[in-house]
Order: C-alpha cells, then structure tokens, then sequence
C-alpha cells in the first residue's frame, strides 16, 4: 500500500470494540476473534477500510466485537450484502463471517455463487457441526445418526464437506484451519486475505456447550500429527508423528502409504496449490477421518481475476470507448420530434 | 365499389391492434406505427400483449400476441376500451381477438392463412370470412402472404425469410389507410439492417407494396386522417414504463452523485429494466444479475451500506422473497431502493397479465412493525419521475422506498417530453464525517433520519445490523423501553415524509357528490372516464395517488369534501381497505382481476350508477 503519510500504527486493541463479547466461556469462536484481532495491525489497512459482514449464528456475532466497520445481517445472506459492497467499494477490505448453518445451510446458494464469481473477500466459515445459537440442532456438517432434541433417532442427512463444496463451486482459494491452533490460523488468515478473489477459510471450532469435542478424534494434542495432515505447496504429502507416512494417488484414490520398503518422497503427491484444475484440491479436501488424515492448510490458491475488478474494468471501459455518459443525450436516443 | 379510394375521412382518434402469431412480427409492426404516429404529432398509448407460453405451437390459440396502439388528435389516457380496427394475421389470432372489438369495426385480414388446417388449429369449424359469423363487422380479407411474397420474389430472401416480413406488408397497408408516412419506419429498415443490405431492401420493399396495395386496391372505401395532438410544445419521444423508469434511475444518480448499483433477477414483466440499466455503464452503472431475488436484494443493501445508490428490481413473486431483507434494511434505515412491477398473483399467476394486488404486500408483507416508503407513477412516462422520488425520499430520509410499477405501465408507451437536466428536482446527499459525538443513529431534528456514515471514513467505525439496536448509539438492545422508542421512531420517520411531498390534487371541483380516486396505471381510464361523466353533468372529481406511503397530508380532507369515494383498482380493494381503515370513510370499489386493464366505459357505468346530481359545466 502507497499513502503519502504513514499508516498510524495500530494494535490489536485497536481492532476491539467496546462490546462486552457474550459468547459462552470456552467456546472456540474467542480463539478465533483473538487471532482475527491480531492479524488486522499486521494486514497494514487502515481501520475504516475493513468490513465484517456476518449473517445469522454464534459466529455471526464476530462482526460486533470487532472495531472496524460491520454489518450483522440476516440468516445466509452476508455474501449478498458482501457481494455489494465490494463490488461496489472495491477499495474496501470486505470479510464474511458465517458458520455451518448460515453457510452451508440456509445460505449455501449464496456460498456457492459469491465463489464462483470470485468476488474479492475473506470468507471465514465456522464450523462446529451444530447449530448453537438455537441451542443444538443437527446442522449440514453433522455426522448422520447425530443424536440431537431434534433428531432423537439419529439424523438421517448425510453431512456436506465444506471445502469440496467450496472447490465444487470453483473457489479460487479453500483452506482450512482449527480454532485450537492459533499459530495455523492466523497465518491461514493472512493467506486467504494476501489472496485477491474469494478466499474461503474452513474453521473447525469447537461449540463446548451444544457439541463438545466435536473434532478432538483427529485435533487432540496426542493424536493431530496421525490423523492430520498439512498440506504445504510444493511439499511431498507427509504425516505422522513420525513423519513415516504419506499420501498418493492411484489414479483418482488417495491411497495411504508408509514411507520405507521401496516407498520414498519421490512416490508421494506433491501438493501444488496453484493449480486450475481443482480436481486433486478436491480430492484432497473429501479425506475424511479415520479412513484418512484430514487435511489442513491451504487446499487450493488459483488466481484469476476477480468479480470486483471485472465490473469495474466494465465500467472503465465503456467510458473510454463511448465517453462519459450523457444523460440528456440519451434521453432523446432514437426517434424524436418537436411540438411548438 | 363505387367509392374512390382517396376520400379521406378525418377522425379525432384510432385504435388498431395488430394481432398474428408470436412470430408474425406483430409487436414490431405495432411499435412502428406508434412511433410515426407520434412523429406526425399525434398523441398515442399503447398496450402490448403477449402470449404466456414461450413458443406456443405456431397458429394455436395460446400462441397469438398482440400490440395495441391507440393515437389521436387530443390528449387521451389509455390505449383505447377496443379496437376500431384488428389486423388479424390468421385465424387464431381473430378468434382470441374478436371478443374485445365491437360491432362496426374493421377487421383486415390476412386470408391466405384461414387454410383448413389453421382453421383447425383454431377450433374454427368453418371459415368465418366465408360464413356470415362476421356479419356486423367490416371485414376485409387480404391475401397479406401471397402478395408479400410475390412483392419479394426477386428479393434474394430464402422463403422463410420473405415470409417473416409480411407484417412490413400489413403495417404498409395500415399506413396507407391512416394516411401516415412510411418515412420513419424506412429509416428504422435502414439503421437496423445496416449489415444486411438485402433484408433492409426487402423489408422496405414489401412495406411500400402494402402501402401501394391500399392505394390501388380500392378495397377501402375511404381512408382516414388522425390530425396532430395539441400537445405541449417541447422535445418529444416515444418511451415505455420500463425505459422511463431506467432512466429515471439514472437520473436520480446523477442527481445525487452517486453511482447506481443495481441488482435483480430476470423476472417477467421486470427484466427490461434489468437489460436497459446493463446498456449504461458509461454512466458509471453497475449491474449484477444476481443467483436469486434473495441476493439482489441483499447486494442493493450492501451497495447502499457503502454510499451507493442500491436499487433491487422485481415483481410480485420476487417482492415475496425479498421481504424479509427488506425489514433488515428498515431495521439498519439503508436507503435501497425497490422497483417491483406488478403482475397477476398469487403465486406464480398470469406473468405477462396486470394486476395491482401487490399494495398490501408492499405496505405490510414483512415481520414487525415494518414502515416503508411506497410510491407509485400513474403512466409510463411518469415512471421516470416516479423513479427519482423513490431515491430522493430514500436518500433524504434514509428508508427503504418501494417504487411500484405494474407490466401495463412497464410494457406500455406514450409521448415523453424530455426533460432537460437542469429541471429536475435537486437532492444532496450528505455523508456523516465527524468522529466527534458521532452516533450511528443520532436522528435528524426535522425528518428523523439517521446519519449515512459509509465505510471507509475514519473515526465513524460502527457495526449494524438486524439487532434491535438502542436509540442514539446504536449497539444491540434489548430493552423493552428502548425498543418501544425505535419502534415509533421508525414509524415517525416514514409519517414524516408527507411534510415532504406535494398534496394530493383535484381534477374537477374540489367538493362534490362522488371522487373516484385511484392509484397506478387505472390513471388513464379513470381520468377518461371522470372526463366523460363530466361532460355528461355528473357531479365527479377524480384524484390520483402517487405517494402510497405515507399518504398526501391533505389526503383526509379532501376525502371529507365529498359525499362518496368510489376507487377502481386492478385487486380486491386494497386501496379502499386502507382508505376506509386510515379515515374511516365509506369509500366503494370498482374491482375487476381480469389480467387486463380497467376499462373506462366499465367505471363510467359505475359513477352513473353512484351519482344522483347533474351538474351543470360550463
Ligand atoms: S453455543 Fe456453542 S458455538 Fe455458540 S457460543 Fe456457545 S459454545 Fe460457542
């Protein structure tokens, strides 16, 4: 960024508002608004240039607690209103935060279209498999056979994958992160915002109330380095504690391997993150535990240009081409006549 | 025949429809007619009507589209109750048209089509050119095909396309027995077929063979002579309801230096608002076809967040699906903008059909106590002015403004006297910008109106939202008190929009037996009608309504300055049940759901049956 004077510098303090923040204590939404906090100084914008936009949810709360500008909408619909304000302020920083059920639910027509028409913002889902705000309901990420007051037998609904749904709709930038790993989030953070298109960020966060440990099978401490994987550009695809595991593909399958007798780096899939192809980001992002380690990390990073920018070139050059528009000329377009 | 084919008869005013299948080209050739009638000076109204399905089977019933235009030698109001003269182009098309026309009316038609098979398609059992069931009518069966085609042979046109510029033919024909230039439509042939030398020469080919055709064929008896309209003097052109109101858009946004963003979803009869905002982007426009109505909406209010002017443009299922962002942007007092056009409901209903059954949906369809500001334009022209109100009353108050059109006045045109920029009302539009005691919701001593503080100026950093929020500061409240204030504040706000609006005129005198009062695009059929029963001696004023929400300030005593209100509307009574409900007056309905418009005999039957005084006018 080029300005004549100084950017003051700004602290995270800064970037919290005056709003006494009413999520349940230990909810992993804080760890969340913590590192977003953080990472605003650091992006180097001035404050009254960033937009939190949220729809309906726990999560949708974020907007309130952060000291920049917001918009706390209704239920699905923040990349609509996103998608109007960058396209018609592109020179705002614009950030959507949504969740399971506001995202992938009542809203996923819109996930899906803000996508795939790459409209330049930060879209960071939380997901915790339920629906919090209304006090535990299956959500679409649920596992089926989810025991909840509304599903007492099981949920019958097969749950979505966030990410693949976001790689489906074309999504220029996926990611995903876990609220638990501060250090992994806010860099994902700052990657999706360096990234100029849509950048959807997947955050596995923990509802301790409705759901508790809803991702520790494969989050916990002991278990993460097994049941994980980071997905690195350019790197060999490798877990484990050990790091004695790796992932390749036979054909379309990834297939689980163990380094040694005869299997080296060399067999393994290197993650190229650039791709226009979201065929292997896709098959990447539908790894499911425990038939595979889930990974983390940034699936895909593709640039192309963005909705914002397009609509604006649009504009530019329809100007250049035809002049500046004059109203009192096109008023009298076509046939006219005169009566005295 | 004994009579020459040169008498002329003159007339004050003609309505023909020109009728035939979908792809007969009749909406074109009615399109022609009106511009060069207007061109000559004539008055004109127009009503198009086109077939539900998509592409009906060709010479079906379903598959007829029609174009009215009425033109005249005074100012009228309306197309016209029924046509004096229907250019039916097959069977089909007579059959669907014949109800509306009346007995001594001229029917052309093109009788190289009336074969047995389009006879059949049209459920005719016999031919009715040849069995007497037209008796009454003047009827003239014109071999429109053959000849167009013997006029083109040598045209260079596969027969396909010969075929399609037979209503060059009939429309030259019409221009000869209306006595009108085929200039204007010769160089419409030219601008439009620049690339293709050949069709532009059949097309102008064919239309001086009907035109000739009329001349020598001595199948009329006499032609007629519409005389030019006293009409203002000024700078005219022909425009739709749907064009004025994209411009008016517009204008509003150069008004207020603001660029426009509009987004919408294709929906009949709205979409043309759409294509024509989608031409304009040398005018710093920006559109977005959204992925639902529900995405529109909420663009509009995100361009509106960031200090844009945000339009949304729907119809009367789309303002369904938009109703609940629309309480969001009460709620966070956004100035967005809605035009919906209002079409034949419930549901899905009769898309290309008119209907003004949507005021209730747009005064109260959505949860809480949901104020929003409605206005509504009387004619197709008036789209244009009404257009720039909904963002002038927008801006100024900071209210979501519903505009609310209807496809009668979206598809129908008139003569516009093109306004020069300079006489258009003002508005400014003023950001907040001082940090200082900055609220988000501080209010406007006069209109109640909450600062526009738009991301991007420093130190004004707030959050809104669908929350209540509290009074001033704008944070989430919950207080019962607070949210009993916001409540009333938002309703206040909206009241106090008739401070800033003009008062409610009288046509006629301003007291009387009977005011028929109106709202919408029944304008020209009630003002015609009121004209007649005036002229007849009938003590009758009419008034017409622009400002739907709130209503005129002087609303209430003008209503109390006459015995009897009678409303006609396109609905059930809306407007009358708002009317009787805000001033407890026993007004009447004139209410028909026809699909089609009100007709102006119909509410000159109802004011003679209401009205017991002759008065004398002088
Ligand atoms: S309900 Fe769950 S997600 Fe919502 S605030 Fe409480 S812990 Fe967090």
């Amino acid at each position: 960024m080029t300005t004549a004077e100084p950017l003051p510098v700004l602290t995270r303090k800064d970037f919290v508002s005056d709003q006494e923040v009413r999520w349940c204590p230990g909810c992993g939404d804080y760890a969340i608004l913590a590192q977003t906090q953080k990472l605003m100084p650091e992006l180097n914008i001035p404050r009254e240039k960033i937009v939190f936009i949220s729809g309906i949810g726990c999560s949708s709360r974020l907007p309130y607690y952060m000291n920049t500008y917001g918009f706390h909408s209704i239920h699905g619909r923040a990349p609509t209103i996103a998608t109007g304000l960058k396209s018609s302020r592109p020179d705002l920083s614009v950030w959507v935060i949504t969740g399971d059920g506001d995202g992938l639910s009542i809203g996923g027509n819109h996930l899906i279209h803000v996508l795939r028409r790459n409209v330049d913002l930060v879209i960071v889902l939380f997901n915790n498999r339920i629906y919090g705000l209304t006090k535990g309901q299956y959500s679409p990420t649920s596992e089926q056979g989810k025991i909840t007051k509304t599903s007492p037998l099981g949920s019958l609904d097969y749950p979505v994958n966030a990410c693949s749904l976001a790689l489906g709709a074309n999504a220029t930038f996926v990611a995903r992160s876990i609220a638990t790993d501060t250090q992994h989030l806010v860099s994902t953070l700052e990657r999706a915002h360096q990234h100029k298109g849509a950048s959807f960020v997947e955050v596995f966060q923990n509802c301790n109330v409705y759901n508790d440990g809803a991702f520790d099978e494969f989050t916990d401490k002991a278990v993460r380095p097994d049941r994980t994987i980071a997905v690195e550009h350019g790197q060999p695809l490798i877990f484990g504690k050990e790091r004695n595991r790796g992932l390749r593909l036979n054909g379309v399958t990834p297939e689980v391997v163990d380094l040694g007798n005869g299997i080296t780096e060399s067999d393994l899939l290197v993650h190229d993150e650039t791709l226009e192809d979201p065929t292997i980001a896709s098959i990447l992002a539908r790894m499911e535990y425990p038939e595979f380690p889930v990974p983390l990390g940034v699936l895909r990073a593709f640039q192309k240009p963005t909705y914002d920018e397009l609509m604006e070139d649009q504009v530019q050059e329809a100007i250049a081409k035809q002049g500046e528009g004059d109203l009192e000329a096109l008023f009298a377009e076509g046939d006219t006549w005169v009566v005295d | 025949m004994t009579a020459r084919s040169d008498d002329v008869r003159e007339l004050e005013r003609v309505t023909i429809r020109f009728a035939g299948d979908s792809g007969d080209g009749s909406q074109l050739a009615g399109q022609q007619f009106t511009n060069t009638a207007a061109i000559f000076g004539n008055d004109v109204s127009t009503m198009p009507d086109y077939p539900a399905e998509i592409r009906a089977p060709a010479g079906s019933l379903p598959g007829v589209s029609s174009f009215q235009v009425s033109f005249s030698s005074h100012e009228i109001y309306t197309p016209g109750d029924s046509p004096d003269t229907l250019v039916a182009m097959n069977p089909a098309a007579l059959k669907t048209n014949l109800p509306d026309l009346p007995k001594g009316a001229t029917i052309v038609a093109n009788s190289d089509e009336f074969t047995e098979a389009n006879l059949h398609k049209a459920d005719y059992e016999s031919n009715p050119l040849e069995d007497n069931s037209l008796a009454g009518y003047r009827v003239i069966p014109v071999p429109i095909t053959s000849m167009n085609a013997r006029a083109l042979k040598n045209s260079g046109l596969s027969n396909t396309q010969i075929d399609r510029s037979k209503n060059m033919f009939a429309l030259g024909l019409m221009f000869w027995l209306y006595e009108r230039s085929l200039e204007p439509t010769l160089r419409w042939i030219e601008t439009k077929f620049t690339k293709n030398p050949t069709v532009a020469e059949a097309n102008a080919t064919t239309l001086k063979a009907g035109f000739y055709f009329g001349e020598t064929a001595e199948l009329f008896p006499v032609h007629y002579r519409v005389p030019k309209a006293n009409l203002a003097p000024g700078h005219y052109r022909n425009i739709t309801g749907n064009e004025a109101t994209a411009l008016g858009f517009l204008a509003a946004s150069k008004l207020s230096g603001r660029p426009l963003f509009y987004a919408s979803y294709p929906i009949t009869p709205a979409t043309d608002i759409l294509s024509e905002l989608a031409r304009f982007k040398r005018f710093g426009v920006k559109t977005l076809q959204a992925e639902d109505e529900l995405a529109a909406i909420g663009a509009a209010i995100g361009a509106a967040f960031g200090g844009s002017l945000g339009l949304t443009g729907t119809s009367g299922p789309g303002l369904a699906l938009k109703s609940e962002a629309i309480g969001l942007a009460v709620m966070t007092e956004l100035p967005v903008v809605i035009i919906s056009v209002q079409r034949s409901g419930p549901s899905t209903g009769m898309p290309t059909k008119n209907e003004q059954a949507d005021l209730l949906q747009a005064m109260f369809g959505r949860n809480g106590e949901s104020p929003v500001a409605i206005v509504a334009p009387a004619t197709p022209s008036e789209c244009f002015d009404m257009a720039i109100e909904a963002f002038r009353i927008a801006l100024r108050h900071m209210v979501p403004t519903i505009l609310l059109s209807d496809g009668y006045l979206g598809a129908g045109s008139e003569p516009w006297r093109i306004p020069s920029f300079d006489d258009l009302p003002k508005f400014e539009v003023k950001f907040a910008t001082d940090p200082e005691s900055f609220q988000p919701y501080a209010r406007d001593e006069e209109t109640l109106a909450r600062p526009w503080a738009i991301p991007g100026t420093p130190g004004l950093e707030h959050r809104i939202g669908g929350l209540e929020k509290s009074d001033g500061a704008g944070t989430v409240s919950y207080t019962a008190e607070n949210h009993e204030i916001m409540v009333h504040h938002r309703a206040e706000k909206v009241a106090r929009i008739a401070n800033d609006i003009p008062d409610l005129e009288v046509v006629g005198n301003p007291e009387g037996e009977l005011l028929v009062l109106g709202w919408g695009s029944t304008y020209g059929a009630i003002t015609s009608a009121v004209q007649r029963a005036r002229a007849d001696g009938l003590s009758v004023s009419a008034a017409h309504l622009r400002h739907m929400n709130p209503f005129p300030k002087n609303l209430g005593d003008v209503l109390s300055r006459f015995e009897r209100v009678l409303i006609p509307e396109m609905n059930l009574g809306q407007l009358r049940m708002l009317i009787r409900a805000r001033y407890l007056v026993d007004a009447v309905g004139l209410n028909r759901v026809t699909g089609r418009p009100l007709k102006i005999a119909e509410i000159v039957e109802k004011i003679s049956g209401l009205v017991r005084r002759k008065v004398s006018v002088a």
